[in-house]
């Protein structure tokens, strides 16, 4: 096991805990501020891959593609929040997982109607295609390197909007007393639908920052989902900080564990029986670690104070 | 009262007659193909494949109207089955064709072997029905499972590669393809690495590959995880260690992968590109009608239609003696899209496999292109088991 390997995996894992975080930040907003569970976040991911891929073809330029895949998954999300989740907030989980899950079905239909059923892709930009060889025999692509540097830098200005906004503050009470704030005279409403287009803006733009490196398909967002649940369950309903170190955490053990796990295991194990126990841990381990996670601190590790 | 008499009277003729227009000897087929979800473009080729089959023919299999009637399993053996008896009880069709999907086959072989349909599976071909539990109202037009991968296997081998890195999705299929591949390739395998089914970003065992400089790379990534692999693969500038796969640059990923996929290995049974008057026409045709690249499940779906012709041609449109349609089936007498087409003893062809290579056509689209003869003749190894006479 090289240093090299090790920074590679590394800077992987890194990569995929940005990508958990740009989800997981709206939907952590969403459920924590408006406790509403909206399984249909992962469709706004594909949503957003699928809408740079259109107006990359259209446009030819992949940043006049994203430029313009921003407003439209906003608007799409508006859309969404209008037609069928405003008339969720004040119905209990079960109907709101229900609705959202039946939004799944159409949204995965309805996108394959559109688009088809075979894989889309999205050229990736001249200016971010050349890679660095970051190791003996392995080219590291400058566009994931960039895209943890959007990633990070997207984190930091939603501190900045949460901390240091109007907005922001309203969002951090209505996560701690959504009725209170409502009493103060602040329009709830209209507050719900400003956190529900920029959660469903932030979906769509990891949808399409990802678009480049991964195929564009029906159903992408389903995986995804899941993994993004338990980073908001890790890192605590509502707190964008718990979404953030949560999903690096998620992101990193999973690839490292993935990577070395199997090394690990020859430790004390017979290669064979390492092999076999490392390839059925290894995706267990973000699980193992909720479950260790929800033990010690039921309200996950940086919880709303209520 | 007479009136009414009367009425009815017209009422019953005129249904009589329809449904004896109906019972006219109509041929029924039931197309079951995955159409929703990641790998619907799969089925999607097949259908394509089967009904363009049908309509070349005028509409009529063997001289006999036909009626395709196409339902989608949704990758789910349980609806697989549901739906399959739907089509045997209710529509009563004469013929089953498909699925796409090994799991799916697993669990509609027995209710249609069972029934008077006869099943045709264009891509499916797992180990058991090739071997122990063949079965004689089961055929299949595209190749026994682990065949494909011992194409690249045997290239491996023959190419002199020593130290091979394999990767595979963590299901049956998966650890299938690695031992199709181990079959034929005698050489060191550095490690074999299984991913969960449907993983999409391959970036660390990209490093892994990177670390370990193998000779070659072999993989099974099929659908959307493939043309992930691909790309990433070639961005993480591992392309001077060949990319050997099955199932994971073809005709369906190629659209996605474009350049990207250009140069790769594959291994398969004919590629559009096969030389000969017929596989011309269809794939002509198919890019006419479809505007796609035909891949080999729409190949496989179109000769299991030229196969069901070429079966009633010789009974005379009959299904009824169904020893006679089998004796029939089993002849193989039609000109598949790949050339040589004969079955062996469990109903399986026994054919000729190729390497083939990814690449950009002149018009700007994109296909597999056969590179070299690999198999000739080829019966897969689980035929000896089957007693079926």
């Amino acid at each position: 096991m090289s240093t090299a390997l090790l920074l590679v995996q590394t800077l992987n894992g890194l990569q995929l805990g940005i990508l958990l975080f740009l989800i997981a930040a709206g939907l952590t907003l969403v459920f924590g501020v408006m406790d509403f569970i909206n399984l249909a976040h992962g469709v706004q991911y594909m949503i957003g891959a699928y809408l740079a891929a259109m107006f990359c073809a259209w446009t030819g330029s992949f940043w006049a593609g994203i430029a313009l895949t921003l407003p439209a998954a906003l608007a799409f999300g508006l859309l969404l929040e209008v037609l069928v989740f405003r008339h969720l907030y004040g119905r209990d989980h079960l109907d709101q997982v229900l609705a959202t899950l039946g939004l799944i079905i159409f949204l995965n239909q309805a996108v394959k109607t559109v688009w088809g059923a075979a894989p889309l892709s999205v050229p990736m930009p001249d200016l971010l295609s050349g890679s660095i060889a970051l190791m003996d025999g392995l080219l590291y692509p400058v566009y994931r390197i960039a895209l943890i540097g959007v990633g990070l830098a997207t984190a930091g200005v939603l501190y900045l909007l949460i901390n240091c906004t109007r907005v922001g503050m309203l969002v951090r009470a209505g996560a701690t007393n959504a009725p209170m704030v409502s009493a103060l005279g602040v329009d709830i409403g209209r507050l719900f639908m400003i956190v529900f287009g920029f959660g469903a803006m932030l979906a769509g733009f990891a949808g399409a920052m990802v678009a480049p490196i991964l195929s564009v398909e029906p159903g992408m967002g389903d995986n995804l989902l899941i993994l993004t649940f338990v980073v908001i369950v890790i890192g605590g309903i509502g707190s964008i900080r718990g979404a953030f170190v949560a999903a690096l955490m998620v992101g990193l053990i999973d690839t490292l564990g993935r990577a070395f796990g199997p090394q690990l295991l020859r430790l004390v194990l017979a290669p064979a029986a390492a092999s076999q126990t490392g390839r059925s841990l290894a995706p267990m381990l973000i699980y193992i670690l909720m479950a260790a996670v929800l033990f010690y601190r039921p309200s996950g590790l940086f919880p709303v104070k209520q | 009262m007479k009136r009414c008499v009367h009425v009815v009277a017209a009422m019953a003729a005129i249904m009589l007659s329809a449904s004896a227009a109906g019972a006219q000897e109509k041929l029924k087929i039931g197309l079951i193909v995955t159409l929703s979800g990641p790998s619907a473009v799969l089925g999607g080729q097949a259908r394509d494949g089967f009904n363009l089959a049908v309509k070349t023919l005028g509409g009529k299999l063997g001289g006999v109207d036909t009626e395709v009637i196409v339902v989608d399993d949704e990758l789910k053996p349980d609806v697989a089955v549901t739906k399959v008896k739907g089509l045997i009880d209710r529509d009563q069709v004469n013929f089953v064709v498909g699925p796409i999907f090994s799991n799916v086959l697993q669990a509609i072989h027995k209710p249609v072997t069972d029934s008077n349909a006869i099943l045709i599976s264009p891509n499916a071909g797992t180990s058991n029905f090739a071997g122990k539990q063949c079965n004689s109202n089961f055929f299949v037009t595209s190749y026994q499972n682990d065949q494909v991968h011992a194409v690249l296997g045997k290239y491996a081998q023959d190419k002199g590669f020593k130290r091979v890195f394999l990767m595979a999705p963590n299901y049956q299929a998966g650890k299938d393809a690695l031992a199709g591949f181990k079959s034929m390739f005698k050489g060191d395998v550095v490690e074999e690495v299984y991913t969960p089914l449907g993983q999409l970003d391959f970036s660390a065992e990209l490093a892994k590959i990177a670390a370990a400089k193998p000779d070659a790379f072999f993989t099974f990534m099929p659908g959307g995880m493939g043309v992930n692999l691909v790309k990433q693969y070639r961005q993480a500038g591992l392309v001077n260690i060949p990319f050997l796969s099955a199932f994971t640059t073809d005709e369906s990923t190629l659209p996605a992968q474009k350049d990207d996929a250009v140069g790769f290995l594959a291994g398969s049974n004919w590629a559009p590109n096969t030389d000969n008057p017929q596989n011309k026409a269809f794939v002509a045709a198919y890019e006419a009608t479809y505007n796609a690249v035909p891949g080999t499940f729409a190949m496989q779906a179109y000769d299991a239609a030229l196969l069901i012709d070429s079966a009633l041609k010789a009974t005379g449109g009959k299904t009824s003696d169904r020893e006679v349609l089998k004796a029939a089936l089993k002849k193989a007498d039609f000109q598949s899209l790949r050339g040589k087409f004969k079955f062996g003893v469990n109903q399986y062809p026994v054919q000729d496999f190729f390497l083939v290579r990814a690449a950009k056509r002149a018009d700007g689209k994109y296909q597999t292109e056969i590179v070299e003869k690999v198999f000739t003749d080829a019966v897969d190894p689980y035929a000896a088991e089957c007693t079926m006479k």
